[in-house]
Parts: structure tokens; sequence; C-alpha cells
């Protein structure tokens, strides 16, 4: 078999070695009822040209968003990933090396974290960020979860323009942690008002911007009215490319930031892996979840940098643990941070530019169909458009035409009858005219 | 021929190792390493909130951008380039077809959200590979979403929890051994459990004895690693499972260590509630210096009922996901979308490769493998315990004792032999542990060197050479790196210098 | 000056009065290598003997401190947290924690004094 070295007269030295007469005889600790004579009823060891043409097959099964005008949203993004980023990522002194807990010999990823940790901190306008986190939604989970040690509370108010998945990771966690949660209903498109909310009580408020329905709203004021509470204002942002052109959550007084990292160099991958970005205030360090580098320098005076603060984590602290995580996201990160890189200021920014000036005319276009209209009076590269008819079937049905519309709410919000109508569609660098073109052509013929 | 000292260089590079700066000390804020087309005039509907400022970002060509990640990455160790002795991380040979596959257009493009008719081929995988996971372990259900190991430990403790809830059960115990990861008492506290430690006895395995004494109807069960982290199986195992039960109890296990019995043992005739299995350590998907990883359950017939959301289903309409739970009594979602997607394909990958046979064939060789080192090294090093080992093979400082050189120091000393060294100070019931797993990928000669490796250093240290230790590593990027320095005084990104700023802080 | 008496828990403390001084042993400090970060209680919480007080990390372990007696914290030392490194080099000194106001004078009497404390570490390794 291709990947096991060992020969027959391998073994049969090292079992000399041992002094033991078979590999079965060194597993005489499992009791003789649990020892499978014969190997499982499983297919038998296959070549790679096999392997190949049986995964290419159920690949061929599916409609690939790049093959076709796609305008899918709703937390993950499609962008143009430069050519060089794939390449880097699999080096094998990336892709094969473990966690960097031996620092004199993975100063390269410990470098590329830094780099990384200083890049969200950038983008989302925040004082200090970990090295990522297994998705937006785990992240701003634990995001509420350190709120709740920050504030010693346990109240946390969530806005109902959050996405249901962010939401429902939280509702996991406020049952098994022990806090309580006050969600709010989804308002598309209509700013949201959640100041009202606010108690003596409440550990922290979470908005997202743009919010699920797209919605860009000002949270200066909530900012300082969780202030005035002694509460945490923590902002999700699920699409960071809108970060090159909208305001910092940062500069709207947010404590916590939390994303999805996936939308900058890593492909949709039908939902995984991606990454959780976690960026906060400096005075909050002690208490944040996840992995952190730090720099330093070696006995020779070198700068250098090393994992840090680790006693917050889980293999130290144990029960006491901040959180029981263990991983980052390695490779995912580092294709964010490479893709960043690449871009720069000048790239990012007109990388965002670009989106928004898409979405704008897109939405113009779909606003005009006769029995459509755009809800959003502010958006980044995604709007909500409210359709004559349920979307999901609309969805349906231009599938079946090989265009992939966008992602019908009823998808995320199944008990709202009331959205059932709305569909949320997204733009970016990625989408051609003739992509437009074919949406708009295809909405108005099955909606007619 | 007298040679002279190595004379520091002009650029402080050292032949092909070379100093890289921070993207931050070498950016233009106008250059760029991708081509955009211009911005087409739009109306503006940022509803007022355009940034203001610059955001702060460097910009590099993409002939810099190159350079500067591989320059990074020649400051690594990784599996490519040597054996990775990594007790319970299973550093394996990560195939390359497993890349491929993932990155086929029809997976790699595929958004989470588009319609279900059009993923047929996707949830199929994510179905066949829950098949394997199933048919392995001998469980009749699997979890897929958990997004690593301590998040699949997650996963069963809540499915755990959510059990004796839908009883009415208030039990708040949970029976850990000391030997132990120290994720699995860190996720017992975050889901509202209380620990209560099981000490090992003086053959590594859980003290019978002690557990007997601790089982209580209180107990809402047993997290338990099999084989364990000192690398030995628990042979006890079935007992202690069906007593839990018999108390009403469920039972955990870490399945961090799968890779000694994947083919051989289904833990499910163990009696197992729930089991993590690591992809990224069994299944081979790269470790991506820290991740990403996956960690799907198998679950029990009892357990199964309050499976996280979402999950795969295959009726007569071809594969569904469910993502909502009508009246059933899921414990709720645990992660945005559907898991690990990327990890599936390459995990499928390496079990078709593998096959049923190729399977129990790589547990036997890794299980071999460990042996032999415990065989080969017993002489120089001091084993923990006595009898075969499994997948990996555990010492203690015994034989390090008198000498001045601590597992540490003997591990900074590995570096320099050209190896990563294996885990120091885990588990944490052995005084100074060195844990180390070869996995079956490594050959005969490549274990004969690194055996003879720490051969030639244990009896360096024996014979008084403290130097040798104290001052390694001598030979790599950075030497010893000060801890405590980045503890007292947390660097955590790069700023900015100040104008006016005079010398070192 | 009053003796010192000591917890099984490796705290110190030091009653002149009504007031105790609370620190870790010198045998702590090189348990844990090199302090990183103390956090010490606000003036004025109630402590309960034996309940966690306050917490001592180092850069490969952190340790709850527990309150050797009951009592009210009257002061914190606040030039720990800048220079935590006075916990190794001076911990029966300058790198004391707290002042505690005891509420139970009776329970400094059950403590060890600095020969049974001795032993005691002597039985630990």
């Amino acid at each position: 078999m291709r990947y096991l070295p060992l020969t027959e007269a391998d073994r049969r030295s090292m079992l000399g070695r041992i002094g033991v007469p078979s590999v079965e005889s060194l597993y005489r600790d499992v009791p003789e009822f649990a020892r499978l004579s014969a190997p499982v009823d499983l297919p038998a060891h296959l070549g790679e040209l096999e392997v190949e043409r049986e995964i290419a097959s159920l690949a061929a099964k599916n409609l690939g968003s790049a093959a076709v005008p796609s305008f899918l949203g709703a937390g993950a993004y499609r962008h143009h990933i430069p050519a060089s980023v794939d390449h880097l990522i699999q080096r094998g002194e990336f892709l094969t090396s473990y966690t960097p807990y031996q620092p004199e010999i993975t100063q390269g990823t410990l470098q590329y974290l830094f780099e990384f940790q200083t890049q969200v901190c950038l983008i989302t306008g925040m004082e200090v960020a970990n090295a990522s986190m297994y998705d937006g939604a785990t992240a701003t989970a634990e995001a509420v979860m350190m709120a709740n040690r920050v504030t010693r509370r346990r109240r946390a108010v969530i806005s109902g323009n959050l996405h249901p998945h962010y939401r429902e990771v939280i509702a996991t966690h406020a049952r098994f942690h022990g806090f309580e949660m006050a969600a709010g209903d989804p308002s598309p498109g209509k700013p949201e008002d959640l100041i009202p909310l606010i108690g003596a009580e409440t550990s922290c408020v979470v908005v997202q911007n743009p919010d699920f329905f797209g919605h860009l709203q000002d949270h200066g004021a909530l900012g300082e009215a969780c202030r005035k509470a002694g509460a945490l204002l923590i902002v999700a942002v699920t699409e960071p490319v809108s970060l090159g052109l909208v305001e910092s959550p940062g500069a709207m007084g947010a404590d916590i930031v939390t994303g999805e990292g996936q939308p900058i160099g890593n492909s949709l991958g039908f939902g995984g892996p991606y990454l959780g970005l976690f960026a906060a205030r400096e005075k909050y360090v002690r208490q944040m979840p996840g992995r952190l580098v730090g720099e330093t320098a070696d006995v020779e005076g070198k700068r250098g940098w090393v994992l840090t603060l680790s006693t917050r984590e889980q293999h130290i602290r144990r029960e006491k643990a901040t959180s029981n995580i263990c991983t980052n996201s390695g490779l995912c990160t580092l294709a964010f941070t490479i893709h960043l890189t690449l871009l720069g200021e000048a790239g990012f920014t007109r990388l965002a530019a670009l989106n928004h000036a898409t979405a704008v005319g897109l939405a113009e276009r779909l606003g005009k169909i006769p029995g459509c209209k755009v809800l959003n009076d502010s958006f980044f590269n995604e709007f909500t458009l409210q359709l004559p008819k349920p979307a999901a079937e609309v969805v349906e049905r231009l599938a079946e035409r090989r265009i992939l519309a966008g992602v019908p709410v009823s998808r995320l919000h199944p008990k709202r009858p009331e959205l059932a109508n709305l569909l949320l569609v997204a733009a970016s660098e990625c989408t051609t005219e003739r992509d437009i073109a074919a949406l708009e052509a295809g909405l108005k013929d099955v909606l007619r | 021929m007298v040679e002279t000292p190595v004379p520091p260089t002009f650029t402080g590079n050292r032949g092909l190792m070379i100093e890289e700066p921070l993207i931050f000390e070498q950016g233009e804020a106008e250059r760029c390493g991708v081509d955009l087309p211009d911005v087409p005039a739009h109306r503006e509907r940022l509803g007022g909130l355009k940034r203001k400022g610059p955001i702060g970002l460097p910009g590099l060509a993409e002939p810099q951008v190159v350079r500067h990640y591989t320059r990074l990455s020649q400051k690594n160790y990784a599996i490519d380039m040597g054996l990775y002795p990594l007790g319970s991380c299973t550093m394996k040979h990560n195939p390359r077809l497993n890349e491929k596959m993932a990155r086929l257009p029809g997976l790699a493009d595929l958004h989470p959200m588009q319609p279900i008719s059009t993923v047929q081929g996707a949830l199929e995988i994510i179905d066949r590979v829950a098949h394997w996971l199933k048919t392995l372990t001998g469980m009749p259900a699997v979890a897929m979403s958990p997004a690593a190991g301590a998040h699949g430990e997650l996963c069963g403790v809540m499915a755990i929890r959510a059990a004796l809830d839908h009883r009415g059960e208030q039990r708040r115990r949970i029976l850990v051994p000391e030997s132990a990861h120290g994720t699995n008492p860190a996720t017992a506290a975050a889901c509202g459990f209380e620990v209560d430690s099981i000490p090992a006895n003086d053959r590594g395995r859980v003290d019978l004895a002690a557990f007997d004494a601790k089982l209580g109807p209180d107990v809402a069960g047993i997290m338990i690693t099999n084989p364990n982290t000192c690398g030995l199986f628990e042979s006890d195992f079935a007992r202690i499972a069906e007593d839990t039960h018999k108390v009403g109890g469920y039972v955990y296990a870490d399945g961090a260590n799968f890779n000694a019995i994947v083919g051989r043992v289904r833990p499910g005739d163990l009696g197992v509630d729930c089991m993590h299995i690591n992809l990224h350590k069994t299944f081979s998907t790269p470790h991506g210096g820290g991740g990403p990883g996956s960690g799907p359950v198998v679950l029990s017939a009892a357990l199964a009922p309050f499976a996280p959301l979402p999950y795969v289903v295959h009726g007569a309409k071809g594969f569904d996901l469910v993502e909502q739970d009508d009246g059933g009594q899921s414990f709720g979602r645990l992660k945005g979308f559907h898991g690990q997607m990327g990890m599936f394909i390459r995990a499928l990958a390496y079990m078709m490769s593998h096959g049923a046979d190729g399977l129990r064939q790589a547990s036997g060789d890794a299980v071999l493998n460990a042996n032999y080192l415990m065989a080969a090294l017993s002489g120089d090093l001091s084993p923990a315990f006595e009898g075969p080992c499994m997948h990996e093979a555990l010492f203690d400082d015994a034989f390090l004792k008198g000498t001045d050189v601590s597992t540490l120091d003997f591990a900074k000393a590995m570096i320099d032999e050209g190896f990563h060294p294996m885990t120091m100070y885990f588990p944490l019931v052995v005084h100074g542990a060195l844990l180390m797993e070869p996995t079956e990928t490594e050959s005969k000669d490549s274990l004969d060197q690194f055996i003879g490796a720490l051969q030639h250093l244990a009896r360096r240290a024996k014979a008084g050479d403290t130097a040798l230790f104290h001052e390694a590593p001598r030979l790599t990027p950075r030497r010893r790196l000060d801890e405590t320095a980045a503890a007292r005084r947390p660097v955590l990104r790069w700023r900015p210098p100040a104008p006016e700023s005079q010398a070192a802080e | 000056m009053s003796a010192l008496k000591y917890t099984k828990d490796h705290e110190w403390i030091r009653v002149e009065g009504d007031v105790g001084t609370v620190g870790i042993t010198p045998y702590a400090q090189e348990q844990l290598g090199d302090v990183v970060f103390v956090e010490l209680p606000e003036v004025g919480r109630k402590a309960e003997q034996g309940k966690e007080i306050a917490v001592v990390e180092s850069v490969k372990a952190a340790s709850e401190i527990f309150a050797p007696v009951s009592g009210e914290v009257v002061e914190s030392n606040k030039a720990l947290p800048e220079q935590p490194a006075t916990v190794n080099s001076d911990p029966l000194g300058a790198g004391w924690f707290f002042k505690l106001r005891l509420t139970d004078k009776g329970q400094i009497d059950k403590l060890m004094d600095e020969a049974a404390y001795k032993t005691f570490c002597e039985g630990e390794h």
C-alpha cells in the first residue's frame, strides 16, 4: 500500500527486536471478544486513479457555483483568489506542519500569525486580535461568553438581524453554559433599536454589520448606551471585504469584533473549513479565547515570536480555561493573510469599492423587475429583494436553468412565513454583465 | 586545516537561512499584488458609513509576497521534512491526492446555501464518510458538524447533558482520569459539569478501585481515552462502561488515539456512547500549522436523538440536509453551515485509498513502530510502564536523574539533530514525560536513525555533557525564545514606530 | 515581627494586630517558574478561608491563591501587577499579594508553623 513503507522483512526484523511473534500479540491487552478477526465490511484499497474517478463522479453530481451565474451570500461570499495563494499554502512546510509549540522550528507559522493578528486589528479598528477560531458563528458565541466573564453578568441581547446560524450557536451555548439571551425579531431593510432592551443585567449586545439582510447601520449610539450600562458591544462581520469601504466596528465603539474570514483567501467549499476572526480592546486580552502570538527575543537577542498567554487555554487551565478551544484555523488563516497581503491598502479598498459598485448596479436592475422591490436603503454587496411569490420556489426554478439566484430568507428563517418572499442577493467582483443579464431575464420569466 | 570561526554576514542571513522582516516593514501603501479593474461610477448607497481614514495595510507586489511566504515556510519543521513523534497527534503523511480531490470544481466552489437539488454529490460524500466512520467504530449514528477534536468533545458532552435533561435528571458529576488531555475537563466544565478526577494505577490504567468508589447515582458519565494518553489499552474499558451504564451514566470516549485500533477494534463493541474522531489525526487531513481540523462524533442509539444540527438524511428523493429540528430533540447547532466539508473530502480519499484492508494494516504498523521504539530505547531511556504499548511509547525522566538535564533540555537537543521533539510533560501522571508516536508512515530506516540519535543524546547526558543540552538548540533560525518576557509585556501586533521614539522598550 | 504561618496550598500569612499580610512561599514560586501575571482582589472584598481570592500565572501554569483565613481585604500590593517578577525574587517580602482584616483569629493557630511547613514540603516530593 503506497503510504505504508514497512516491508514484510522489516516487520519480521522489528518483531524480532521487540521479542514477540506477531503484530496481533501486541494487542494482548484488548479483550478477546473485542478483537476483529477480519477487516471490517468496507471496500478494499484503491489506487489513485480509481479514487479520482470515484470522487470526480460525485463532484459531477453538483452544480458548481463558479460555472454558472451565482448570487449567493448569506454568510459566505465568492471572491477571486489570486493563484499565488493556493500555491503558497500547499508548501509542505505550511501544509504539514504542526501547532507552533516549539517556536525555534516554527517561526514561519508564528510570524504569519503575528502579521494576521495585526491585519485583523487594522481592518476592524481594534487593539488586539487572536490567531483565528473555527468560524464566525463560534467566534461570536465565544465573544458572548467572554462578555459574560468580563461583566460578570449573564444576559445577552441579540439583534434580530444577526445571521440565524450565529444566533443558533449562541443559543446552544446559552443552554449549556447557563446564560440567557433575548433575541429581537428580524426587521429586513429597516434600522433596529436595541437600546431599550439594555438593562442592568445585560452583559453584551450583539449586532451584525452589514446585517443579515445587508443593511448598514451606525452603532455609535448603541455603543454609548452599552458603555453607560456597563455592557459590551459585540459587532459581527460576515463579509470582511466590506471593511475596505465601510467604517470599522472599532470606530463605532465596539468592544469585541468577530467575523467570518472565509471571503478573503478561502473558497466556498460547501461551508467549511472557514475561519473565525476575533478582536477586542487590549484591556480584555486576558479574557480572550483562542491562541495568541506575541513578540519576544531569543538568547542571542534576535526578534522572534511565540505562542503566549497560554495559561488561558485548556492545556494549562483545564477546568478554568477561558474556552475549550484547541485548534485555530491554521491553513485557512494563512490563505486569508496571504490574500490580504497581496491586496494591500490599495487593492483591498478598490476590491471593496468594486463589490459595492457591482451590487448597486445589480440592485437598480432587479428593482425594476415588475413585482420586485429592493428593501435596503443601504448595503455593501448584498441586499434583500422582495419578490411577489415565495423565494424558495423561484430559486429552485432558476437552479433548473443553471442560475443560482440567491439565498431565500426562508432557508434560514423557516418559521417566519412573513419573510417567505424575500431573497438575499449578493454580488462581487466576480459578477459579470452576462451574469446580471441572465438573472434579470430569468427572474422576469419565472415571475411572469 | 585550521578553520576560522564563522563570521557574521552583512545581511544577517546564514546561507539558505534568510532573515525576513514583517510585511509592515517592507510595504508601500500604493503597491499592490493584485490587478483590479477601475471602479465604475455608481451611486453610493452606504448609508453615510463610508470609511473615513486609511486602514494602514502594507502593499507588496506579487514577487515580494511569494518570496516573503517562501522564506517563512523555510523556518518551519514539517512532516514532509522529517519524523514528528508527537504523542497523540498522529503526525502521519498527508497524501497530496487528498488536496487534489478537495480542490475539484463542483466541490471547492459549492456554496453552502445552494438549493439541495444542486448539491446531491456533496451530501453523498458526507454520507459516505459518515458510513465509513460508523462502520469502523460499530456505532449507529454520527454527528459530522464539529470543527475540531475539542469541538467534538463539546458535542459529545452536550449530547450527554441533553439526554440527562430529557430524562429530567440533574446529575452534575463527570469522572475524568488524571491522565486525560486538558480539553476533557475544560469541556466538562463548559457544559456545567463538575469534574471528578480518577487516579491511574501503577500500570498506567484507570484505577478500578478508585473508579468504583467514585461511582454513584449522581454520575453523569465518564470521559475516557482509549488507548489512553500513556499509550496503553484500557483493558477494563468494557467493565467501566457497563458499570457507568448501570448507574445511569454515559460513556464519552476521546478518540484521539483511534489510530492504534482502527480496523481492529470497534469502540461500539466496548460500550461507548459517544466518541469524537480527529480526521486530522487518524485520517491524515493536514495539520496546517495548527488547523483546520474536523471532529465528527459517533453516537450510540441512546444519544443519537440528541445529535446537533444539521445532519444529512437519505430518502426517496435523494439526499437532504436537516437544518431545523421540528419536534425533535437535537440539542441545537454547533457552528455555521454544515461542517468541515474540505476535510471530509480529504478523509474520504484517504479511506478509499486504504480500504478496510489498508486501514487494518496501518493501525498494525503504527503499533509495531511504537513498540519497536520502545524496545530499542528501553536500554538508554526509562519506559514509564511495562508491557507492550499501543501506537505511542511513553518514557519518564528517570534516565536523566542526576544529570542536570531536564526533559525540556533533552527535547531542545533533539532539534539540533533534525527532529521535532516528542510530546513532553504530558500525561501529567508520569514525571517529566516523553511521549512518542511515530505513526505507520515512518520507514524502519527513519526509525533507526531516530533511535540512534536518542541513544546518542541519552549517553551524552549521562556522561555529564550538560552544555550540549542547556545551550540547545544552536542550529535553528532562532534559539530559545524568552517566553516569560512575551507573557509579562505582551506585544501581540505590530505598531508603526512613533515619530520621535528613542531606543528600545 | 510576628512569625509566618503557612497553608497546604503554599500561601504564607504574617499577622500584626488583626491584619494579616498574605503571599506565596519560596517553594511555590520555584514550582511556578517565572511569574508573568497576578490578579489581586479589590479592597473591601470578603475572603472566606480556603476559597479562591487571587490568581498567579507563570508561563507554564496558572494557580489560584486561596485565602488562608477569613476576613476582609484592606489592601492590595499595587506595585505587584506591574512587576510580577517580584514574586520570584522576594516572595516573603516585597512580593506580598494583599492584606486581610481577620474575622476569626482562631483560624491562625490551626495553620502550619515554619518547621511543620518544611516537613510538609519535603513530603510533597
